[in-house]
């Protein structure tokens, strides 16, 4: 894999995470548990999908075979995309969209922070431009776990529920594979394990503050990032690309 | 969950970046204040940088009432010396 297909590869990585995430969100549109969270979450599904958009914008012009954000966005099938696992899994009920945000959010805060001092000048300037956004969503996301687990008798066993059940996706955020360290290595990308413990002590910070226990370090699912995915993508992909599918090229 | 409670009625009041004084720009429903000022951002203010954000809990304004509006606010307009409008402010005191 030459330097540049690495290169390539570790952008969808960042691109798709924040789309197939923003996908998730911009489902709960109109149907949250209050107006005020409505909005909220569709602000934080905008944002993602802003940085999807110039993350893809980046990939297209470093692959440099003529594809835009919204060929790569539209024209790609499940077995192309790199997010990780965490994000495709489904919206559930509010403790779980609310579980599965805070355990991206942590990790994204702490990924771009790494990138905003990435020697790719172009990534880092995304990641400036994200991190004040992802600052945001965490503070929300984190403040949404306190109050679950530490609100009722239901939405404690909800939000424990959440996070029993997402556990083995967080190990898939953490695994460096070869882009990772080529990136890494050439100072591009970030050291992805050196992001696991500073995770770790902001989510079991959190856990303790909500009475929520964290579940015994296990068994990591994994795939994403190479292809393989859960079968939830599929289904999203379809909703998100039947248009273009349908109607190839148009313009919108 | 059988005590499902409304959430209170928040008044959100903004000063935008060069603005001078908060003003009111609405109202929302939050648990507390904390999240009230996270969904002024959202609902009011787009996240604009520079912007100062109060609310408070409807049920602690008071507000006149209608009725007595004409002792509380009929303006004495035979006593001039009540408006004091015909003096010169200089220029580099700026805004009063």
């Amino acid at each position: 894999m030459t330097g540049q297909d690495a290169l390539f590869e570790y952008l969808l990585r960042l691109s798709d995470n924040a789309l197939i995430l923003g996908h998730r969100l911009s489902e709960w549109c109109g149907h949250s548990p209050a107006l005020e969270e409505d909005l909220a979450l569709s602000n934080v599904a905008l944002d993602l999908i802003g940085q999807t958009q110039l993350w893809l914008s980046l990939a297209g012009e470093v692959e440099g075979k003529g594809r835009d954000a919204d060929k790569l966005a539209y024209l790609r099938d499940a077995r192309d995309f790199r997010n990780v696992l965490l994000v495709e899994q489904p919206n559930g009920d509010f403790a779980l969209t609310m579980a599965r945000q805070f355990f991206f959010d942590a990790w994204h805060y702490l990924l771009l922070r790494e990138l905003k001092g990435s020697k790719d000048a172009r990534i880092a300037e995304i990641a400036a431009k994200g991190l004040k956004e992802v600052t945001y969503h965490l503070e929300r996301s984190r403040d949404w776990v306190l109050r679950l687990g530490d609100g009722t008798e239901e939405s404690h066993r909800r939000m424990q529920t959440a996070i029993d059940d997402l556990w083995m996706y967080t190990g898939e955020l953490f695994e460096s594979d070869e882009v990772d360290q080529a990136m890494a290595r050439e100072g591009i990308g970030a050291d992805l394990a050196a992001l696991h413990e500073p995770w770790l002590g902001l989510v079991r910070a959190t856990a303790e503050e909500a009475t929520l226990t964290l579940p015994q370090p296990g068994w990591a699912q994994r795939g994403g990032k190479r292809g393989i995915h859960s079968e939830h993508l599929g289904y999203i992909l379809a909703d998100l690309q039947f248009l273009q599918r349908a109607y190839p090229n148009a313009t919108w | 969950m059988t005590d499902k409670k409304e959430w209170p009625l928040w008044e959100v009041f903004i000063r935008s970046q060069h603005g001078l004084a908060h003003r009111h720009v609405g109202s929302l429903h939050a648990p507390d204040a904390e999240m009230a000022i996270m969904n002024a951002r959202d609902v009011y203010t787009r996240r604009n940088e520079g912007v100062s954000i109060w609310v408070v809990k409807a049920s602690e304004i008071a507000a006149s009432s209608p009725s007595e509006k004409g002792p509380l606010f009929d303006p004495a307009n035979s006593k001039v010396y009540r408006h004091p409008t015909f003096y010169e402010i200089p220029e580099e005191l700026g805004h009063m």
